[in-house]
C-alpha cells in the first residue's frame, strides 16, 4: 500500500476533461487505487466518482494504491494533479 | 455517378419527340435548367449550351415573330453540338425552323403539355437527385426514431444483429451491408439500399431475411438522410473511449462531416439499446440540450466556489 497526501496545483482544479485524462491513467494500471479529500474516499477509476469530489485548486487529497504497479500509479497521478501547467 | 440520357427524361417525363432522333443517347451532364430567351433574342454571348433548354409561351411566341432568316440562324445556334436537348412546352406548335434545325443538328426536340416553370421545377429535382454525387459504404442504415443512423464497423462485428435487434424494437431499416449514398443539397446525404438487396438483411446462421414480409411495411423505408454514425468496433483494452461526451468526433463522406461516435464492443453491452439512447442523445443535442456539457458546467461551478468562497 502506497499512499501520498499532496496539494492539487491544476489552475482550475480536476474539471471534466482532466478528470477524464486521470480516470484514463488510473485505468493503466492494476493497483486499486483511491482518492481521498476530506472525508469522501472514491475509486480513482470512476470517472462519475472522481468528478463528484469536485476537486478545486489547493485542496489537498490524499492518493492511495494498492497493488503491484502500486508506486508508478501513485507517481503517475500525482503528476497529473500536481501539473500547474494544466488546466 | 450516375448519368441521364434525354431518352431517361423522355420517359420519365412522358415527352414527345418532334426531331432529332438521333441525339435520343445524348447525356445530360448538368442539372441546371435554361430558359433561352435572350438568345432567342439573338444574344448568344453566354448562352449554357449543355443545359436542357426549355421555350415557353414567351420564347416560342417571340421566335415566330422573327425574320425568317434570323428565325434559321438562331434556332441552329440553339442546337450547338453540346446542347442535349430541346423541349417545347404548353404542347405549343413548333415553328418548322426549329424542327428543321434539329433534325440536321441531331438534337432532340420534343414537346410537353406541362407548364415551362413546372415542368422546369420537376426537370430540376428529377436532375439534381440522379446527377449527385454518390458514394457507397460498408454499414447498415436506420431510421431511428426519425434519425437516420448509419452503423459501421468491420465485417462479424454485428451491424445487421444490431439492426434486427432495433427493427423488432419498431424502428426502420433502411438498408443492410451496403448503403448507397448520395450528396442531395449542401450538407444533406441520403441514404439509400442499393436496389438488389432492398428489404433485405443477412443474419449469420440464417441467412437472408425479408424485413418487409416478416415484419411489415412499418419496418422499412426506402431511403434516409443520415445524421449520425455510429461505429462498432471491438473492445481495445489500449484505446481510450469517450467517457465524457464533451468532444464530438466529425467523419466527412462526400463534402458533408457527420457527427461519428465510436462505441466498443463488448459482451454484456446491449448494443441495441446503447445505439437507441445514442439517436436520442443525438437528438436533444440538436435541440440544445447537451447533459454532458451542462454537467461540466456545473462541476466548473461547484469547483470555481470551492476555490473562492465568494464566487
Amino acid at each position: 500500500m502506497t499512499e501520498r497526501t499532496l496539494e492539487v496545483k491544476l489552475k482550475s482544479g480536476l474539471q471534466a476533461r482532466q478528470a477524464a485524462l486521470f480516470v484514463q491513467e488510473a485505468n493503466r494500471f492494476s493497483s486499486d487505487i483511491y482518492l481521498e479529500k476530506g472525508t469522501r474516499k472514491v475509486n480513482a477509476k470512476s470517472i462519475m466518482g472522481i468528478m463528484s469530489l469536485a476537486i478545486a485548486r489547493g485542496v489537498e487529497v490524499t492518493l492511495s494504491a494498492d497493488g503491484h504497479d502500486e508506486e508508478d500509479a501513485v507517481t503517475a497521478l500525482s503528476a497529473i494533479i500536481e501539473d500547474e501547467a494544466a488546466g | 455517378m450516375d448519368h441521364v440520357t434525354v431518352k431517361d427524361v423522355m420517359e420519365r417525363f412522358g415527352l414527345e419527340l418532334s426531331a432529332g432522333a438521333e441525339g435520343i443517347g445524348r447525356h445530360i451532364a448538368s442539372s441546371d435548367i435554361s430558359r433561352p430567351g435572350l438568345e432567342v433574342a439573338g444574344f448568344f454571348e453566354y448562352y449554357p449550351a449543355n443545359r436542357i433548354q426549355l421555350l415557353g409561351k414567351s420564347e416560342i411566341s417571340f421566335f415566330s415573330m422573327l425574320p425568317r432568316l434570323d428565325k434559321m440562324e438562331r434556332a441552329r445556334k440553339l442546337c450547338s453540338p453540346d446542347t442535349p436537348m430541346l423541349v417545347v412546352c404548353h404542347s405549343m406548335r413548333i415553328p418548322p425552323e426549329l424542327v428543321a434545325a434539329a433534325e440536321e443538328e441531331q438534337v432532340p426536340l420534343l414537346s410537353s403539355p406541362m407548364t415551362t416553370t413546372k415542368l422546369s421545377n420537376k426537370l430540376s429535382d428529377f436532375l439534381e437527385n440522379r446527377l449527385a454525387p454518390m458514394t457507397a459504404v460498408h454499414g447498415v442504415l436506420l431510421d431511428i426514431y426519425g434519425l437516420g443512423v448509419l452503423i459501421t464497423g468491420k465485417s462479424g462485428i454485428g451491424k445487421s444483429e444490431v439492426a434486427l435487434d432495433l427493427v423488432k424494437r419498431g424502428h426502420r431499416l433502411v438498408a443492410d451491408d451496403m448503403v448507397e449514398i448520395r450528396q442531395v443539397a449542401e450538407d444533406t446525404l441520403v441514404g439509400n439500399p442499393p436496389e438488389l438487396l432492398r428489404h433485405l438483411l443477412e443474419i449469420r446462421g440464417l441467412g437472408i431475411i425479408d424485413v418487409q414480409m416478416l415484419f411489415g411495411a412499418s419496418a422499412i423505408r426506402d431511403f434516409k438522410r443520415i445524421t449520425l454514425i455510429i461505429d462498432l468496433e471491438l473492445w481495445d483494452p489500449e484505446r481510450s473511449y469517450d467517457r465524457l461526451g464533451l468532444e464530438e468526433e466529425k467523419l466527412k463522406i462526400l463534402d458533408t462531416e457527420l457527427t461519428r461516435l465510436t462505441v466498443p464492443v463488448r459482451p454484456g453491452r446491449n448494443m441495441s439499446s446503447i445505439v437507441e439512447v445514442a439517436a436520442m442523445n443525438h437528438r436533444m443535442k440538436q435541440m440544445g440540450m447537451n447533459a454532458a456539457e451542462q454537467f461540466s458546467e456545473r462541476l466548473n461551478d461547484m469547483i470555481g466556489r470551492e476555490q473562492d468562497p465568494s464566487y
